[in-house]
């Protein structure tokens, strides 16, 4: 299996190197000098701080959408009044493309990180609701009947049945809230105002640095699959599958 | 005849989407005897079972235990599920103790009482597993430790066999009748295998589907303090599966 995955990178690399040196296009360098630039981009710095700045809003985001959006997942999945006002927004904001949607945070909120914030709520605000909504509403039937046949309470089925059978959907919802979260910051940075990573794509594009311009796009792609990577383990660990 | 623990008086439920599934239903179930329902998918076995359990509303007549009328689920009652119930997260031991732990039994108390039934049912040494590492038959004998530890007189069960395999559920069906008798259980019992019904029962209620009705009552007349072997070659046993199933036959 790790053979595999190895020589899966090494065909993908070896592919990008040989057409790299293909002249067909000059703003595509090949993995070699990607690679240069990557290394160098490490150890001047540039690439840490631009990391720096773009966790910020990301990391908040997460967050605020970790606490109030778990909540209330789980206050749709507990009562009928929230869940029939607010099912619909989620079902829509899931549906809609949320570039277009960015701009008008820009007009409303400005360039700050207020906007950039935001633009990581919406994007991952979404499936962590419904994850949460669905881990309270998809408990066995049978388990609530179990409760309540030895005449347990409201709270006790809430607390002892209902919250842990929805605590390993909840995580998954954390964990594909993050991609989201990751797809909407560099959409903030690209389309708000270039900051962090987004600034580094921007700059090295514009001064046609394109071995820079790819590292970073290479790198903000590493980090985002290791780190739901990881996530993913963390979440096996903590709910193992039947 | 003994004395009855149970009694369903002129049972009647409707369904919201407008299925009737029983229709004026009268049983009396005898204190620390098994009895069955017994009858075809579809005849509100099931449903009348969590009706007796209160898990189920009714839509006419009267649940009374030992005399009194109930509305809902009681301490003198416990249940076991066709699919188990378990807890997932939850080891066997704390599983078994679950009825116990919702009253609000300290730990240890209720930890001493569950190690006690987790061997009775002969899960001895599986305390700290999970239910998916247990088969369909372990994951059951759970479920029963679990209804007896709370100690109710009577136990409810909901096809308790029937997602276990053969081998096991005779092994199980044996395991169960020792037990039972031996804490002197009342057992009401939900089959749709004539010859687990005529096996186990002291008295079997025979259910007609749709509305779901008593049509009959059946007492096999079989003596269940010989051995499982010489029970199942009984010219009684083998009398009251012939009698049963000419009864269903016409149902299915």
């Amino acid at each position: 299996m790790r053979r595999w995955q190895i020589a899966s990178f090494a065909l993908f690399f070896g592919l990008w190197e040989l057409t790299g040196r293909w002249p067909v296009s000059p703003a595509f360098p090949p993995f070699s000098n990607t690679f240069l630039a990557l290394i160098e981009m490490i150890r001047d710095g540039t690439l840490g701080k631009a990391y720096l700045i773009t966790a910020q809003p990301l990391a908040l985001g997460i967050v605020l959408c970790a606490v109030a959006g778990i909540a209330f997942g789980i206050g749709m999945g507990l009562s009928r009044a929230i869940e029939w006002l607010s099912l619909p927004v989620f079902i829509i904001l899931q549906a809609a493309p949320m570039a277009a949607i960015i701009p008008l945070l820009t007009y409303m909120y400005g360039i700050g990180l207020t906007s950039k914030v935001l633009a990581v709520i919406m994007l991952a605000a979404p499936v962590i609701v419904m994850n949460s909504y669905k881990g309270i509403r998809n408990t066995p039937p049978s388990l609530l009947q179990m409760c309540r046949s030895f005449q347990g309470t409201r709270v006790q089925e809430v607390v002892k049945i209902v919250l842990p059978h929805a605590a390993a959907l909840v995580f998954t919802g954390l964990r594909l809230g993050l991609a989201m979260g990751f797809i909407g910051i560099v959409i903030a940075e690209l389309l708000i105002t270039p900051t962090g990573i987004g600034d580094l794509i921007s700059y090295h594009s514009s001064t046609a640095d394109y071995p820079k311009m790819f590292a970073t796009i290479a790198s903000i792609v590493a980090v985002a699959a290791v780190s739901l990577h990881l996530l993913q383990r963390v979440e096996l660990r903590l709910f193992p599958r039947d | 005849m003994t004395e009855a623990i149970v009694e369903v008086k002129g049972i009647g439920k409707t369904y919201d989407s407008g299925v009737e599934a029983l229709r004026d239903v009268n049983l009396s179930f005898p204190k620390g005897q098994l009895s069955t329902l017994l009858g075809p998918s579809g005849c509100g076995k099931t449903t009348l079972l969590k009706i007796i359990a209160g898990l189920l509303p009714r839509n006419a007549g009267q649940v009374l235990v030992k005399g009194k009328p109930v509305d809902g689920p009681g301490p003198e009652r416990a249940f076991v599920f066709q699919d188990f119930a378990l807890l997932p997260w939850a080891s066997v031991l704390r599983n078994v103790a679950f009825g116990l732990e919702l009253r609000g039994e300290p730990k240890e108390k209720r930890e001493e009482v569950a190690r006690k039934y987790i061997a009775e049912v002969g899960l001895k040494g599986f305390e700290h597993r999970y239910p998916a590492q247990l088969s369909g038959g372990m994951r059951q004998r759970v479920g029963l430790a679990r209804a007896l530890t709370v100690d109710a007189d009577i136990i409810l069960m909901d096809e308790p066999f029937s997602s276990v395999d053969e081998q096991t559920r005779r092994k199980f069906q044996e395991d169960l009748l020792d037990l039972l008798r031996h804490h002197q259980k009342t057992v009401i019992f939900v089959t749709h295998s004539i010859e687990e019904a005529a096996y186990l029962s002291d008295q079997i209620a025979l259910l007609s589907p749709r509305p779901g009705r008593v049509s009959k009552i059946v007492r096999p007349n079989v003596d269940h303090s010989r051995s499982p072997d010489e029970i199942r070659r009984d010219r009684g046993y083998l009398d009251t599966v012939d009698e049963i199933w000419g009864m269903l036959r016409q149902y299915v």
